[in-house]
């Protein structure tokens, strides 16, 4: 398995945050991993990316040229980096709150309405987490088990709590691409 | 080694410097590397260490020389106009032969520059740190793995040779995340630092120890030079290491790249290779000493048209690697500036259109 893919949505939408714990998923299922971000004097509101590479083989450049995945939260995201995917690429927006359809006919398209799922769990702050479900059912990148065991290492003390609100995320996103899409 | 945790290079090396003893933190935030600090202040603390924010740089530097005088394992970290702050009093620790570490994430440059990767101080940490016939021994980490490796041997080398030692890498290694591993300690046996001023009731001839950086007497210096110098040639001929990716006789092309860079230029090789293109790698990790020998060899023993050195400056190292071939074979150079990194497109058509040459 080779797969290159670019993160991106605004400051905020926790698109660091999804890219760190796939990452850490991939490396405990002994996958070589690496996670390289945009950085810089950024905000919420801002944007921000970040790359990550989760391979068999040793990782030569942790710098993503040619995506075979990008996770677009934002509209910026999706005209941003759409020309990056390979041929066949998959590209996962948020048709939440981008208004315009990919421009690419070569590629593989799932959208999931981040925002309204987020709006029915009552959280806002999970949408990074509904989209690593959807990656999740489209690509088996990682295990959902290994994600679990991910959340529990990182969500220790008080943040212990939102374990549960994380998982079920999560499987809000395995839902919804399983109701609307065939895999 | 424990168990494999992702982890930031910034934080990674940070940690790697406590298990290889550090006591003693002194900087000043800059960006890129603001999480080595960050880091220290939260866990030197808890770990029997101290960790202090100097009002600037060159404040940091001083610190620096007077805790390395007692003998303690002591770093800063900084990037590259926080380095540039920080020359006289590294100067200072060399002319009074005190080891520490010191890091910088490089980032681009000229003046403040901005906050960007970029190899645009390999000459300032090879060749013209700061005043005085000086080296630093450099190492150039491609991972963060291999920073964390090379923080321990920074450590030892420091103590062993009694002369700072420069970590140099850039932004990218400093923010990006890759599994890393730990070792518990250095295991290196040192001789004992009876140079250090402990006190007069703890050193072994109940003398006191001077540590200075001044000697008025052009004998005096000259010695000290002689001394240091000898140390240098000892470095030369101990510690020089390499990475040789890919490398045979029969090659097209022979990259020479460090660092951040070097991991692009392994992605360039391997797709030159679907194209039939063959071409191989000298990573030096050492900068200073520079892996002379290796270059001369492979520029006598190889069919190699010619040599390419790709860095992220206006070209620096291809000096040390045209010096090492010493004509033998063409060096031609590709870069990007200002913070922007090489793509492999790019160097991958500069490499096609040499071969056309």
């Amino acid at each position: 398995m080779h797969e290159e893919i670019i993160m991106a949505g605004f400051g905020g939408q926790g698109v660091m945050l999804l890219g760190k714990f796939i990452s850490e998923a991939a490396m405990e299922e002994g996958k070589e991993v690496s996670w390289l971000p945009s950085y810089g004097p950024e905000m919420r509101g801002g944007t921000a990316n970040c790359h990550v590479i989760v391979s068999d083989e040793p990782i030569a450049s942790p710098i993503i040229t040619e995506s075979s995945i990008l996770i677009a939260m934002n509209r910026p995201s999706l005209e941003k980096f759409e020309k990056t995917l390979k041929k066949d690429g998959i590209l996962f927006m948020n048709s939440s709150i981008i208004d315009i359809e990919p421009s690419r006919k070569d590629i593989r398209v799932y959208k999931v309405p981040l925002n309204e799922i987020a709006n029915r769990l009552g959280s806002q702050k999970i949408i990074n987490m509904i989209m690593a479900g959807a990656l999740i059912a489209v690509t088996k990148i990682v295990s959902l088990e290994t994600m679990k065991n991910v959340f529990e290492e990182n969500l220790t003390g008080s943040k212990a709590k939102f374990i549960d609100l994380n998982i079920k995320s999560m499987d809000e996103g395995i839902n919804y691409i399983k109701n609307n899409y065939n895999i | 080694m424990g168990k494999k945790i992702l982890m930031k290079g910034n934080e990674a090396v940070a940690e790697a410097a406590i298990r290889a003893g550090c006591k003693y933190f002194f900087g000043y935030p800059i960006t890129p590397q603001n999480e080595i600090p960050e880091y220290m202040s939260r866990e030197l603390p808890k770990r029997g260490g101290v960790y202090l924010q100097a009002e600037a740089e060159f404040a940091a530097a001083n610190m620096l020389y007077g805790a390395a005088g007692s003998g303690v394992r002591v770093m800063t970290s900084s990037s590259s106009p926080g380095i540039s702050l920080m020359a006289e009093g590294i100067s200072y620790m060399i002319g009074a032969q005190l080891p520490c570490v010191i890091v910088n994430m490089v980032r681009g440059g000229p003046g403040l520059g901005n906050i960007a990767p970029a190899q645009s101080d390999y000459m300032q940490a090879v060749k013209g740190m700061c005043h005085g016939d000086v080296h630093l021994i450099v190492l150039a980490p491609s991972s963060v793995q291999e920073a964390v490796d090379l923080m321990y041997d920074a450590f030892d080398m420091a103590d062993l040779y009694r002369n700072p030692v420069l970590l140099l890498g850039d932004g990218m290694i400093g923010q990006m995340m890759e599994p890393v591993e730990f070792k518990e300690s250095t295991n290196k046996n040192l001789p004992p630092k009876t140079w250090a001023t402990t006190g007069t009731r703890n050193s072994p001839d109940g003398k006191r120890r001077i540590i200075n950086s001044l000697s008025i007497e052009p004998e005096d210096l000259e010695n000290l030079n002689i001394e240091i110098q000898k140390k240098y040639k000892t470095i030369v001929e101990k510690e020089i290491r390499y990475e040789e990716y890919k490398m045979s006789k029969d090659l097209d092309i022979i990259f020479a790249s460090y660092g951040t860079t070097s991991r692009i230029v392994k992605y360039v090789i391997k797709k030159l290779e679907e194209e039939g293109i063959k071409a191989g790698l000298i990573r030096p990790i050492t900068l200073w000493p520079f892996p002379e020998k290796i270059f001369e060899n492979w520029a006598e023993n190889s069919k190699a048209k010619f040599f390419l050195t790709v860095e992220m400056s206006a070209g620096q190292m291809i000096e040390d690697v045209k010096l090492s071939i010493n004509g033998k074979k063409p060096v031609y150079f590709y870069g990007r500036t200002g913070g922007m990194v090489p793509e492999p497109k790019e160097i991958i058509d500069y490499a096609k259109s040499l071969l056309k040459k």
